[in-house]
C-alpha cells in the first residue's frame, strides 16, 4: 500500500520551506522544522509505532504530549548516546534524527510476542507477579524470551559523552506553564516589580489557546489565539521576566524548592549538538509559585480502544491546527463532552471529512455544538462505540444506542468506516505538581475531577489545572487569584469582552458497555502496561481493596507514563465496582519526576573524577613516582604497597614488613586526623571524652586514648600529645577524623558549653612522616643533628619541637608497629622535601617505604586494634581486652555508665582474641566464621576473623578474631569452615610479636 | 528540601545542615547513680511524634553551630529555630 501524505498546506507553526530528513526504524523520511517526531510520522502516514507490553498488540500515537503511553521510542543508535523510553510526541524533529520502535521484536510489523494476544485469557492481571512465584527453574526458561520481547528499550553501553549542568535559581515568583493563565500571571508579577521566571516544557508559549481559532472563543472581538499572540509579543519588553521554554518542571519539593530540566540541544541538528551543554537542571528556590499546568484530556474506556488511529480528540486538533497534519482521511469522533466539537470544527475548516460524532450524552445545546451542527456534522446522541476493527490501523467502528441508565446497549448496531477515531472523556486537571508539593486534593462531583485544595506552601494553582475549563472562567478567575496572591491590583484584564462556549450537559461512564459480555471485551486502561478494566475488576474480586494495592497488582499506572492518562478511570471503575464514592476513595500520590529525567541531568557535572573529592597527601607524587599502588581510605588516596618490578602484593608486603623490623621503614601518615585542642579546660575536656585520665599528663608527653560512644562501644582511637599547659594535639583514625571533630563539637556546644575549649581541624595543615625500625634513631639524628635522642631525654611517648633547615616541626616518639619509631609533623608544603630528606638519610640503612597494608600487618603482629576493622560498633574496651585503659578513678566519661549495663557485663560477649592456624602456612580469610562444632547441625557460629596476615617476622600465619567468651578460651581448639575444607585453629593471646615491648627502646 | 533559618547565618538550603535527633535530652550529670533502666531511657528512648517536634540541627557546611528547631513532622513546617540553651519558643 502506498503511504499517503497527510500534510495540509497551511500552518503558522511549521516552516514548510525547511525540510528535515530523519530515520524511523531504518527508513528515511521527511518532515519540517517545527514538527515533533510524532507529527512527522503521522504526516508520513505512519501510525503503528510500538507494541503493548504484555499482549504485544499494535499501538499507535495516541496523544501529542508528555502523557503519551504508546509512542515510546529509542533515539540514536550510538553506543554512548542512544536513549530509550523517549516520547515521540515530545521529540522535536532535527536533521539526522534516528529513532526506532521499542517493545517489539523482531520488528514492529512482525512481532513474536503478539502471540500473547491470542492467549490473553491465560495472561490475566498480575500474570508477571504470579510468574515470578513459580519455581526458579521455570523462570530461567521464560526470562530470555520475556526480556527480549518485552524490551523496555536498550540502555547505552558506553559512557554518555554529553555535557550536563546544574545551576541554582532564586526568584520572587515562579510561574509553571506558559498557557494563557500562566502568561497573565507572569506579566502581572513582573510588571509589579517581582523578579519572575516563567517556564514551559514546549518550544513556545501559548498552550492550547495558541491555536484556538474558533468563533465560539473570542476576546475583545478577536479570536482567542490572536489576542494571546499579542500578549505574548509584549512579553519581550517586560523587565524582571525570564522565560525558559523547553524546560520541564520535574519535581516540586517543600519550601518551594523545585527542580526543572532545561533541554538545550535536543532539538538541534545532529552536527550542531556537539560540545554544547545538552541539559541543565535548575535548582529553583522561589518565594512564590504559581502553578498553571493546564489539564489533559481523558480517553474513553470501551472495547478495543487501543488500536492505532485511536487518538485523543484534542491531539487530533493540535495535529491539524498546529502541525498541519491530519490524523486520517475519514475521521470519527467519540465523546462525552463539548470539547470534541472544537476538533470537529477545526477538521471541517481544514477540509477533512468527518464521518460523525458519537456522543454518549442525550443532548448538548452549547454554542460550539450548535456551530458544529451548522457545519452539517452528523451527531449520534446517546450512542457509544461497542467495538473497533482493523489490526495495524483502525478501519471501522461499531456503534450502538445506550440504555437509559447507561449500563447496556440497545437497538441495532451501526457500522461506520473510518481510518481515525478521536476520543474525548473529559478533562483531568494536571494536579501532579500540586500533590508533589504536599498539597491536599478535593473532589468535584459534577465533572469528576480532583482539584487543589489546601497547601502549606506559598503557592496557587490557576487556570484549568485549578478546574477552570472554560475560557472566560480561566481568565476571570486567574486574574482574581493572581491579584490576591501577589497582593497587587492589575487592571489590564478587567474589562475584557469574552465570548466562550459553555458546557452545560455533562455525563460520564467510566467503563462503557458493549454488546459483548464483560470479560469478552478488551477495554484498555493502562495502554503502556496493557491492563484492562477486566484486570481491575479481577483484582477487586481477588480481594484487593486499596487503590494503591490494585494499582500494583494490575500494574495500572506503573509504566514510564505513570498512568497519566487513565488514573481517573482506574479510580472510577474501582469506586463503581466497590460501590464507593470517588471522593472517598482518595487518589494516588504522584511522585517526582513528573516526566522521566536522564541520569545525566541528575548527576550533572559530578561524573568521573568529579564524582567525589579526592584527597592526596603532600607526598603523593613521590608515591606515584615509586610505583605505589593506592588504597582508598575515605576520600584519601593512601599508598598501599610499593611493588618492585614484578612483585605481587603479597611479595611486596612481606618484603616491606621484614625490612621495617630488620632495619628501617618509612610511612606517609599524613592522612591521620589531627585536631588542635586549646583552652583552659582542655585537660578536663579530654578527661571527659577519653576513657583514661589526662590531667596528669606532663607537657611534652603523648598518650594513647580510646574514645567511646555513650553506649560504651569503641568509637575511635589515637595518640594525643600535650604541647603546652592548655594546648593538645589529638590524632584520630584517617576515616574517623571528620566524625570525631563533629562529635567533640557537639558535646562542647550542647552538653558542656561552660568548658573553655576550642577545636580546630589541622589534618591538612601538617604532613606526617613516620620512620620506624631499629635504625630509625640513627636516621633521625642525621635529619635533625642537634636533637638529643637519648632514651632519657626523648623517651617513648614523648614529643619535642625541632627545627629542620630552620623549618619548625614537631617530633613525636610514638609507635604503631612496636618498633622504635618517630613521627615528624611539618607544615604540609614541606612534607615532600622532608620525606625525601629522611629517605636520603635512610639510604645507607636501606630504608624501605611501606604502605598501609604493611602497617596493618605490623600492628597485627603486635595485637594493636584498628577501630573499624577489629571493632564494628559493638565492641567495648573490655571486649577488646583493653581493661587497662579504663580509668577507675574518673567519676565520668563518655560511655562509662554503659560499661556496666546488664548487656555489657555479660561474659558471653564476643571478645578479641588471637588465632593461630595449626598449619602455619594457612592464612585465614577475614570475615570467616569460627565454630566449635562442625558435625552437629545447626552449626553455632561463635565469632569471626577480623584481621589476618602471613607474618614474615614470625614466619607463620596470624589472625585477630572476635569470639564469644574468647577471653576464657585461650588454648581452645576451634574450626573455621570454608567452602572446600575446614581449617583447624587455636585461640591465643592477641600479641604475637615482642610481647615484652623490648623493641620500643631498642 | 527545607529552607532553614540558621540562628547565626540566616536562611540556607537544607543541604548545608544535618539533623541530630530529638532536642532537650540532657545528659545526666551523675550517670553512675542511675539504674540500668534510667540510663537506657537516656541512651535509647526517643519520641517519634506526628506534629511539632523539637529537634537538634547542625549547620554542618556553614558555621558548624548546633541549634534547635521546632518542626511539624506531618508537613515539615518549621515553626521556630532557637539557640542551644534557649527555651523552646512554643510548647
Ligand atoms: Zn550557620
Amino acid at each position: 500500500m502506498m503511504s499517503k501524505n497527510l500534510r495540509i498546506a497551511n500552518s503558522n507553526f511549521i516552516d514548510q520551506t525547511s525540510r528535515i530528513s530523519f530515520k524511523f526504524d531504518g527508513k528515511i523520511l521527511y518532515g519540517f522544522k517545527g514538527d515533533t517526531l510524532a507529527s512527522a510520522l503521522i504526516a508520513n502516514d505512519i501510525h503503528l509505532v510500538g507494541r503493548s507490553f504484555k499482549y504485544h498488540r499494535p499501538r499507535g500515537i495516541m496523544t501529542c504530549g508528555s502523557e503519551e503511553p504508546n509512542a515510546i521510542v529509542q533515539v540514536g543508535n550510538d553506543a554512548s548516546m542512544t536513549e530509550p523510553n523517549t516520547r515521540a510526541t515530545e521529540i522535536e524533529l532535527y536533521e539526522g534524527l534516528e529513532a526506532s520502535s521499542q517493545n517489539c521484536w523482531p520488528s514492529v510489523n512482525f512481532d513474536i510476542g503478539s502471540i500473547n494476544n491470542f492467549f490473553s485469557p491465560l495472561i490475566p492481571a498480575a500474570f508477571y507477579y504470579k510468574t515470578f512465584m513459580w519455581p526458579a527453574n521455570f523462570w530461567k526458561l521464560y526470562e530470555y524470551f520475556i526480556r527480549k520481547s518485552a524490551g523496555l528499550g536498550k540502555s547505552p553501553t558506553q559512557p554518555d559523552k554529553d555535557i550536563y549542568d546544574h545551576r541554582y535559581l532564586h526568584c520572587d515568583v515562579l510561574v509553571i506553564g506558559g498557557g494563557i493563565s500562566g502568561i497573565i500571571a507572569a506579566k502581572t508579577a513582573a510588571k509589579n516589580n517581582l523578579n519572575t521566571v516563567l517556564i514551559d516544557d514546549k518550544n513556545n508559549l501559548g498552550g492550547t489557546t495558541l491555536f484556538q481559532q474558533n468563533e465560539c472563543f473570542k476576546i475583545n472581538n478577536s479570536y482567542s489565539n490572536e489576542w494571546l499572540k499579542k500578549e505574548i509579543e509584549t512579553l519581550d519588553s517586560i523587565k524582571n521576566l525570564t522565560i525558559k521554554t523547553r524546560t520541564t518542571l520535574a519535581a516540586y519539593h517543600s519550601y518551594n524548592y523545585l527542580l526543572a530540566r532545561e533541554n538545550l540541544t535536543d532539538h538541534l541538528d545532529l552536527n550542531e549538538k556537539k560540545d554544547k551543554i545538552r541539559q541543565r537542571l535548575w535548582k529553583i528556590r522561589a518565594k512564590k509559585v504559581i502553578i498553571a499546568t493546564g489539564a489533559m484530556e481523558r480517553p474513553l474506556i470501551f472495547n478495543n480502544n487501543d488500536r492505532p488511529g485511536i487518538i485523543l480528540s484534542s491531539s487530533i486538533k493540535k495535529y491539524i491546527d498546529y502541525y498541519g497534519v491530519k490524523c486520517g482521511q475519514k475521521i470519527s469522533l467519540f465523546t462525552n463532552n463539548d470539547s470534541a466539537y472544537e476538533t470537529a470544527i477545526s477538521l471541517s475548516n481544514s477540509g477533512v471529512s468527518i464521518n460523525s460524532v458519537i456522543d454518549i450524552r442525550d443532548k448538548s445545546n452549547s454554542l460550539i455544538v450548535k456551530q458544529a451542527e451548522k457545519l452539517g456534522i452528523k451527531i449520534h446522541w446517546k450512542h457509544t462505540v461497542v467495538n473497533t476493527n482493523g489490526y495495524k490501523k483502525i478501519n471501522s467502528i461499531e456503534i450502538m444506542k445506550l440504555s437509559d441508565d447507561g449500563t447496556a446497549v440497545v437497538g441495532k448496531k451501526i457500522k461506520d468506516e473510518c481510518d481515525c477515531l478521536g476520543i474525548s472523556g473529559g478533562w483531568t486537571p494536571r494536579v501532579h505538581l500540586f500533590t508533589q508539593s504536599g498539597g491536599k486534593l478535593k473532589f468535584r462531583d459534577v465533572d469528576n475531577v480532583f482539584l487543589p485544595d489546601k497547601s502549606e506552601l506559598d503557592q496557587i494553582s490557576i487556570g484549568s489545572c485549578n478546574g477552570d475549563l472554560e475560557l472566560d472562567e480561566v481568565i476571570k478567575n486567574s486574574v482574581n487569584s493572581i491579584n490576591k496572591f501577589l497582593n497587587v491590583n492589575n487592571n489590564d484584564y478587567k474589562n475584557l469582552e469574552i465570548i466562550s462556549s459553555k458546557e452545560i450537559d455533562k455525563k460520564n461512564i467510566w467503563l462503557l458497555p458493549s454488546d459483548k459480555p464483560f470479560g469478552k471485551t478488551k477495554p484498555f486502561l493502562d495502554f503502556q502496561n496493557d491492563s484492562t478494566a477486566n484486570d481491575i475488576k479481577l483484582a477487586l474480586r481477588e480481594g484487593f481493596k486499596s487503590i494503591e494495592h490494585v494499582k500494583r497488582y494490575t500494574t495500572t499506572g506503573m509504566a514510564t507514563d505513570q498512568g497519566k492518562l487513565s488514573n481517573m478511570h482506574a479510580l472510577g471503575i474501582v469506586a463503581e465496582t466497590a460501590n464507593l464514592k470517588m471522593g472517598e476513595l482518595g487518589t494516588t500520590t504522584f511522585r517526582p519526576p513528573y516526566t522521566p529525567l536522564t541520569f545525566g541531568a541528575i548527576v550533572g557535572r559530578n561524573v568521573g573524577k568529579f564524582f567525589d573529592i579526592t584527597r592526596r597527601t603532600p607526598i603523593h607524587d613521590w608515591h606515584v613516582k615509586c610505583n605505589a599502588e593506592f588504597e582508598n581510605v575515605g576520600q584519601w588516596k593512601r599508598a598501599w604497597y610499593y611493588p618492585i618490578e614484578n612483585e605481587s602484593m603479597h611479595e611486596a608486603v612481606q618484603r616491606e614488613s621484614k625490612a621495617a623490623r630488620d632495619s628501617a621503614g618509612i610511612l606517609d601518615a599524613s592522612t591521620l586526623g589531627k585536631i588542635d585542642i586549646q583552652g583552659s579546660d582542655a585537660s578536663e575536656f579530654l578527661n571527659r571524652i577519653y576513657t583514661n585520665a589526662w590531667s596528669k599528663l606532663e607537657i611534652g608527653k603523648c598518650r594513647y586514648g580510646l574514645m567511646l560512644n555513650e553506649d560504651g562501644m569503641v568509637y575511635d582511637d589515637g595518640v594525643t600529645t600535650r604541647l603546652g599547659e592548655n594546648h593538645y594535639i589529638m590524632t584520630t583514625t584517617t576515616g574517623g577524623a571528620a566524625n570525631v571533630l563533629g562529635k567533640l563539637e557537639d558535646y562542647l556546644q550542647t552538653e558542656w558549653p561552660e568548658l573553655d575549649v576550642y577545636l580546630t581541624s589541622v589534618t591538612d595543615h601538617y604532613a606526617t612522616v613516620s620512620i620506624c625500625g631499629p635504625n630509625s634513631k640513627k636516621i633521625l639524628s642525621k635529619v635533625i643533628p642537634d636533637l638529643n635522642l637519648s632514651d632519657k631525654e626523648f623517651p617513648h611517648m614523648s614529643f619535642k619541637n625541632a627545627l629542620i633547615d630552620n623549618i619548625k616541626c614537631r617530633v613525636m616518639r610514638i609507635s604503631f608497629t612496636g618498633e622504635h619509631s618517630y613521627e615528624i609533623n611539618i607544615q604540609s608544603s614541606y612534607g615532600k622535601s622532608l620525606w625525601e630528606k629522611c629517605f636520603e638519610a635512610g639510604k645507607e640503612f636501606d630504608i624501605t617505604p611501606y604502605g598501609t597494608e604493611t602497617m596493618h600487618l605490623l600492628r597485627a603482629e603486635k595485637g594493636f586494634i584498628i577501630a573499624g576493622q577489629d571493632t564494628d560498633g559493638t565492641m567495648t574496651p573490655v571486649d577488646l581486652q583493653m581493661d587497662w585503659i579504663i580509668s577507675k578513678k574518673k567519676y565520668d566519661f563518655i560511655g562509662k555508665r554503659s560499661l556496666y549495663r546488664s548487656d555489657t557485663i555479660r561474659d558471653d560477649r564476643k571478645q578479641l582474641v588471637g588465632l593461630l592456624t595449626d598449619d602455619p602456612n594457612e592464612v585465614l580469610e577475614e570475615g570467616a566464621q569460627i565454630v566449635l562444632e562442625t558435625k552437629k547441625q545447626p552449626i553455632v557460629m561463635l565469632g569471626h576473623v577480623t584481621s589476618s596476615y602471613f607474618s614474615p617476622n614470625l614466619n607463620k600465619s596470624i589472625a585477630l578474631a572476635v569470639v564469644k567468651n574468647g577471653k576464657k578460651l585461650k588454648g581452645q581448639k576451634m574450626f573455621v569452615p570454608m567452602k572446600n575444607k575446614t581449617i583447624n585453629v587455636t585461640i591465643t593471646d592477641t600479641v604475637f610479636f615482642d610481647k615484652e615491648n623490648k623493641r620500643l627502646n631498642a | 528540601m527545607f529552607l532553614i533559618n540558621c540562628p547565626y547565618c540566616g536562611e540556607r538550603d537544607q543541604s548545608e545542615f544535618s539533623a541530630g535527633g530529638e532536642a532537650h535530652i540532657v545528659r545526666p550529670k551523675q550517670p553512675t547513680e542511675l539504674s540500668d533502666d534510667k540510663w537506657a531511657e537516656f541512651l535509647f528512648m526517643r519520641k517519634n511524634i506526628k506534629g511539632v517536634q523539637l529537634e537538634r540541627w547542625n549547620h554542618t557546611h556553614g558555621c558548624r553551630k548546633w541549634f534547635n528547631m521546632a518542626r511539624d513532622t506531618s508537613n515539615d513546617k518549621i515553626h521556630a529555630v532557637y539557640k542551644m540553651g534557649e527555651k523552646p519558643p512554643i510548647k
